[in-house]
């Protein structure tokens, strides 16, 4: 997984709440075997006047001129400001690769649903949490500034404001970690093989039947 | 574990504290996973992942696959197989499942294998999903599975992988909420209901970082079926994960499931799994409570789970709605639905019913509405009615019922069991604009289609709909017909 310690990105709006993983990533472009290339149709209902197809070029489709990704001022864009309940839905993990895909590095919003939260970790993208007012006047800044730009500094949990000022935010130790340092945590949890194993011998003897294999 | 004895623990907490490796400094916990269901969509990924570290699955006997969402259910398409499958994307992808599952060597029920079916239909259904265990699938739908006292919950792709290279799961404990529904549900008035009305009470974000336990009077009287579509709606509550403690229902459910412990092992598991409950006086972070009697059968009218309200009622005004969000939310939401402010719900017409998906397609859901169905013609007004079994063995059960003629004599169509226009991936879509009561659990925006516009059901509301062309009062029709 690749690190995140500092970035410093333009923020761009995704200016409503319970946006759900249909909406990220529609279920036509779940079809795919890989992890990469969903950045053209994030939120392809949104961008686009047409519907979009599996392994379609996307540069000759009709654009949404209304739909702010779309606009110059936000092009280049890697810091996501969103509403509450964001990644509501399904637990595609398809939703923070086509985040990524696109080039955001971070989403800044007042809360996340459960799974979608966990699954941007494994996936080098920060979902940063802040009060709703916080958010609320980030969403004020950036639309009174074209360029407005974001610092996040993971190793001191800190969003910076282009004025300097500063707003903290938490994140899970674990996690921060894993993420500062671009870990893999399949290989930390199999540091702990052999604790695996010793559940596994005790469970055994309490409830043999869940170690009967389906056939 | 350094736990008191007399520590009065919820069903959750039990559960937890049965599948824990080991507790890490750093607050997270590695939890132990019983069984690791697996679909087309969410695996592909984590099998490459595999692959490129040169790992292999931790327990490949605590893995069962199946098909499902990419599958044909038309049955003149379905009888060729994988190599049937039209849609070349869909094909590679249900290929790749197939090609995953040998190499590895992991139980695959195969397209057309009698044992495949929507995975949390075939889950339960057969046994490889029992109380006491930790379930976990690439698929938010997961909860389904906590109808029968399991800790079961959705994880997204990167999750898949390290549960098969490891057996585990890194997590932190959730916090716990009880929703109670006590009284009694009038007739008419169904599972699926009751959970709809559950999230228009708590809303879609309400059960964020909890685990939900269902309880109450109401929810001890529900069959196990009704049980998992309470569950399985958990997620849209905003819980990954919900649950209803073990009682002589389950154990009824679970007895000679041809994956479920027999003789010796069988007693030794009841004892085990007597425990499964919330001890009396058990802490709860929050608590919301219900009148059964006060829950009408419900009708999605929004973009969202919760925009939900009782078939009497009338699609909601934004004017009405203080804050700023909500209000955009609801004005949003009538312009994509092509609904006014203060419309009757049964004035809304429909073009299409889907009955089916994990939510509503065991064969209980299916009886009633054939129930409804019977005897009638589905209304010239509606395109197309599909009736969507959840798996080969509940078709197979309907068919041995004669659920199908009943279906067909109506005008419905019978289909192959897969997830179809739950999520529209196979053929099975809305058009553009066009309004469908359906089964299923989300009414999110081109959710069943472009432009399509979804209104959540229950099973029973759905038939009456067809017949009708617009919703209509089942209990009305019940009535009516007594
Ligand atoms: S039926 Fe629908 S909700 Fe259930 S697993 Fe299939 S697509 Fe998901």
């Amino acid at each position: 997984m690749k690190a995140f310690t500092q970035h410093k990105g333009v923020a761009a709006p995704m200016d409503r709440a319970n946006v759900d993983t249909d909406l990220i990533i529609p279920k036509q472009f779940l079809k795919s075997i890989k992890r990469t290339g969903f950045g053209p149709n994030l939120f392809d209902e949104l961008r686009y006047l047409d519907e979009g197809q599996p392994g379609q070029d996307c540069s000759n489709r009709p654009i949404n001129p209304d739909f702010p990704l779309n606009h110059p001022r936000y092009q280049g864009a890697s810091v996501l400001l969103a509403r509450k309940n964001f990644g509501c839905g399904s637990s595609r993990e398809h939703a923070p690769w086509a985040l990524d895909d696109h080039g955001f590095r971070a989403v800044i919003a007042p809360s996340f649903a459960d799974i979608f939260f966990n699954n941007c970790f494994k996936n080098g993208l920060l979902p940063i949490v802040l009060e709703e007012e916080i958010v609320e006047q980030l969403f004020q800044e950036m639309y009174a500034e074209e360029g407005y730009e974001l610092v996040i500094d993971l190793e001191q949990q800190l969003v910076v404001k282009p004025n300097g000022e500063t707003i903290a935010f938490e994140v899970d130790t674990f996690r921060k970690h894993c993420l500062l340092n671009g870990l893999d945590d399949i290989g930390l949890t199999l540091e702990d093989a052999d604790d695996i194993r010793a559940y596994e011998a005790k469970r055994r003897d309490e409830a043999p039947w869940l170690f009967d294999a389906v056939k | 574990m350094g736990q008191q004895d007399n520590k009065k623990q919820t069903l959750y907490d039990k559960l937890w504290e049965d599948h824990l490796v080991k507790s890490r400094d750093d607050g997270t916990a590695l939890i132990y996973i019983d069984r690791h269901l697996i679909h087309e969509v969410t695996s592909p990924q984590a099998f490459e992942g595999l692959r490129l570290a040169g790992r292999k699955p931790w327990r490949t006997d605590s893995v069962v696959a199946t098909p499902d969402h990419n599958v044909p259910s038309d049955a003149a398409e379905r009888a060729g197989g994988i190599a049937g499958i039209q849609d070349e994307v869909s094909r590679i992808q249900v290929q790749t499942l197939d090609e995953n599952c040998k190499d590895f060597g992991i139980v695959e029920f195969g397209i057309n294998d009698p044992g495949q079916g929507i995975v949390h239909v075939i889950g339960p259904e057969t046994g490889a999903t029992l109380p006491g265990m930790t379930v976990v699938c690439g698929d938010s739908h997961t909860s389904t599975h906590g109808a029968l006292g399991a800790l079961a919950h959705g994880i997204g792709t990167s999750e898949v992988e390290h549960v098969m290279a490891t057996q585990c799961l890194i997590q932190k404990k959730m916090k716990n909420m009880l929703v109670r529904v006590d009284g009694e549900l009038g007739p008419g008035v169904t599972a699926k209901d009751v959970v709809l009305a559950i999230i228009g009470k708590i809303g879609t974000a309400g059960g964020t970082g909890y685990a939900i336990e269902f309880g109450g009077e109401v929810i001890r009287g529900l069959s196990m079926e009704g049980r998992m579509t309470v569950c399985n709606m958990a997620i849209e509550g905003g819980a990954r994960a919900g649950m209803v403690a073990v009682d002589q229902v389950t154990l009824d459910y679970v007895k000679d499931k041809p994956y479920a412990p027999k003789g010796d092992q069988w007693d030794m598991a009841v004892a085990n799994w007597s425990r499964l409950h919330s001890d009396d006086g058990a802490h709860f972070d929050a608590i919301v409570e219900l009148r059964g009697e006060e829950i009408e059968p419900q009708v999605s009218w929004g973009t969202s789970p919760e925009m939900v309200a009782p078939i009497s009622a009338l699609v909601p005004d934004p004017a009405a709605e203080n804050d700023a969000t909500r209000k955009a939310g609801i004005e949003r939401a009538l312009e994509y639905m092509g609904l006014t402010a203060g419309q009757k719900i049964t004035d809304i017409n429909l073009d299409r019913v889907f009955i089916g998906s994990c939510t509503n397609s065991r064969i209980e859901d299916l009886r009633a509405a054939a129930a409804v169905a019977k005897g009638h013609k589905k209304a010239e007004s509606v395109k197309q009615v599909l009736v969507v079994p959840g798996s080969q063995s509940v078709k197979a059960q309907a068919e041995k019922e004669g659920l199908d003629q009943v279906f067909l004599e109506a005008g419905f169509e019978w289909r192959e069991p897969s997830c179809s226009m739950c999520l529209a991936m196979n053929a099975d879509k809305l058009g553009p604009g066009e309004h469908c009561a359906s089964t299923s659990n989300r009414n999110f925006e081109g959710r069943q289609g472009y432009g399509g516009r979804t209104h959540l059901v229950s099973p029973s509301m759905a038939a009456a709909a067809a017949i009708a062309g617009h919703f209509v009062d089942v209990r009305e029709m019940q009535k009516e017909a007594v």
